[in-house]
């Protein structure tokens, strides 16, 4: 990669503007800021010109791979088209221009938004109330995790319990170590689906709740599910939906009638929010009715034909975030919602399905389903057939971006041995997912005959094969001025890790 | 290196190997978990004195592929983690059986070692993981 750092391009003197006479009285700083909190030499900030950072930030741009580009099957992540439609709406005065701190008589129509995407994403759902605050899917998972604590809680029990299955996403541990609870893993069976016999051993009076994403990440039906929510429920426990995959289902089948209790949306996946580099985040939470007491305040309400922000909840878990959310993610999503509609948003679920199923029958011949079968939005493969020539699933990625692809994820669910985890959305038509199968089959060929040609990948790319170990192991964080690169020191074992994933 | 697994020491189905030191033993992962896991990036190992049961977590290992779990192979008192790991956690790969060696114990009861898996047994179970 040949772009330097806009450090290094920083010429003293260079600006990339220029300011007018002073014509008003100067103060000197010394009586605006305290003493102690001036800085005693200048701060090192690149010095350009505007023509040098608009180049620098184009080139950059180049370089980048997004689903504007092409074709992202980035299992687990839904990253589908996100219409330009939703940038013009975003960008209205009435939506743009409006500060969270401004009197609520004077955004009505921003309050009335929020409380408008609530009740779509509850009948999409089927939960009866929602917070809109999370902002990310993570941040949902605590966010639900904390309600379900506090309606334990309240009834004098405390379940220290969460039960997820060995396929989940490594955040569903994760929040259930945040929350202070125990994990306990449930396995999964010959056809892909959770123990349900296992599951029914480990459920009792310290089971706080099972988190289940269904489709799972396997990108299997979990077809159980409601005797799944049977044996929780009877225990005592909450069953917690993990929407990452919602777009498997949206519009056909609804996680509230699958006997969830709480339901997190991720609206940079599901709902055409820009996701990753993009923008940020939103993962809005829904419960049902029994919980909706403890939803985070405030909660944007309809009372006596006015919108307001609720604060006034006793039962309340409290903010999870600075003011609402992230509103701008919001309004996009409410219009994709609104302009698919309820047959649309059907539409978009049975297309998404059909297309990992095309892929999955063109591709299962060399690279096995790992359990065979029918798969809803995304088709859990395996690279093993490559090992016997020295080619191992993570170079099959790197050669991906070769043929002009961003690769699948790789190596999740952990379950599955060189796992390649393909999601190609509904977006896609039937060109591209060809073009991406024969890329993947070209590279089957070439592992075969001319093994280093993957094993070396990517030729194409900006820049080569990164050294992902010494990354991780000697991480280097930060430029220094005078290119002084020290590695950065890897702190003592039991503090912080080099690199968190 | 996956394949290769000495006759001297003894191993358990959750991939760890096994040796006998007179009164301590030494333990660590196999080459087939190291082989799995790919590039080791990071360790955390117990403080000495510590007591584990047999199967019990004892630390973590991460890697740039995914983070495990470690489990104690017998039950007994950490008597030394390996501390050239925290610089060199790649040993791991290197020499799983030499260098990257992660704990010595004291067994609670040195017959233990006897149920663990022979060389043979281990493989076999590799075998049908795959």
């Amino acid at each position: 990669m040949t772009e330097p750092l806009i450090f290094e391009l920083s010429s003293p003197g260079r600006k990339a503007y220029s300011l007018p006479a002073l014509d008003v009285p100067e103060v000197p700083l010394t009586e605006l800021i305290p003493e102690p909190y001036l800085r005693k030499t200048p701060a090192q900030l690149p010095e350009l010109s505007e023509p040098d950072v608009v180049r620098h930030f184009t080139h950059l741009s180049k370089l980048n791979y997004s689903i504007d580009s092409g074709f992202y099957p980035l299992g687990s992540c839904t990253m589908k088209y996100n219409p330009k439609i939703n940038e013009v709406a975003v960008s209205q005065p009435g939506w743009k221009d409006i500060h969270p701190l401004q009197a609520q008589s004077t955004v009505q129509g921003a309050l009335r938004l929020m409380v408008e995407l609530q009740e779509l994403l509850a009948a999409i759902s089927g939960m009866d109330a929602f917070t809109l605050q999370p902002a990310a899917g993570a941040h949902g998972e605590l966010t639900g995790l904390f309600i379900i604590q506090a309606y334990h809680r309240a009834r004098g029990e405390m379940r220290d319990q969460i039960i997820a299955p060995n396929s989940s996403h490594g955040t569903n541990p994760a929040s259930a170590a945040m929350i202070g609870a125990q994990l306990v893993t449930v396995g999964t069976d010959e056809r892909g689906r959770v123990n349900i016999e296992e599951l029914r051993s480990l459920v009792n009076e310290r089971t706080a709740a099972l988190m289940l994403t269904n489709p799972s990440t396997l990108g299997l039906f979990e077809e159980d599910v409601v005797e799944m929510a049977d044996i929780v429920h009877r225990a005592g426990g909450l069953m917690y939906y993990d929407g990452a995959n919602m777009n498997a289902i949206m519009g056909v089948a609804r996680p509230g009638d699958m006997g969830f209790d709480v339901v997190h949306l991720n609206l940079h996946k599901t709902f055409t929010t820009p996701h990753g580099g993009g923008g940020p985040g939103a993962g809005p939470v829904g419960v049902k009715q029994f919980l909706a007491g403890y939803l985070p305040v405030p909660v944007p309400t309809r009372r006596d034909g006015v919108y307001i922000l609720d604060a006034d909840r006793p039962e309340s878990i409290g903010k999870v975030r600075s003011f609402y959310g992230n509103f701008g993610m919001l309004v996009r999503a409410f219009t994709y919602i609104r302009r698919m509609g309820s047959d649309g948003l059907g539409q978009v679920s049975r297309d998404a399905v059909l297309a990992a199923n095309y892929v999955r029958a063109r591709l299962n011949d060399l690279y096995p389903q790992a359990y065979p079968g029918t798969n809803m939005h995304e088709v859990v493969l395996s690279g093993r057939g490559l090992r016997e020539h020295g080619v191992r699933t993570l170079d099959l990625a790197k050669r991906l971006m070769d043929y002009g692809f961003h690769s699948p994820t790789v190596y999740f669910p952990l379950i599955v041995d060189e796992a390649l985890m393909i999601e190609p959305t509904e977006t896609e038509n039937k060109d591209t997912l060809d073009a991406f199968v024969d890329a993947m089959r070209a590279i089957a060929a070439e592992a075969e005959v001319n093994p280093e040609v993957v094993t070396s990948a990517p030729h194409s790319a900006p820049v080569g094969r990164l050294d992902e170990a010494r990354a991780a192991r000697k991480p280097n964080l930060r430029w220094r001025p005078g290119g002084d690169q020290e590695p950065a020191q890897v702190p003592p074992a039991g503090e912080e890790k080099p690199l968190g994933v | 290196m996956a394949g290769d697994y000495p006759d001297d020491l003894r191993y358990t189905t959750s991939d760890e190997w096994v040796r006998r030191e007179g009164d301590e033993m030494v333990s660590g992962i196999t080459s087939f978990a190291a082989e799995q896991l790919g590039d080791v990036v990071y360790l955390q190992l117990p403080e000495s004195g510590n007591h584990y049961d047999a199967g019990q977590t004892y630390g973590e290992i991460e890697s740039v592929k995914a983070v495990s779990d470690l489990y104690f192979p017998l039950a007994g008192t950490v008597a030394a983690a390996n501390a050239d790991l925290d610089q060199n956690p790649g040993l791991v790969n290197e020499e799983p059986y030499g260098l990257g060696w992660m704990l010595r114990f004291r067994p609670d009861n040195p017959g233990d070692y006897d149920s663990l898996l022979s060389a043979q047994d281990y493989e076999q179970s590799t075998k049908d993981r795959h």
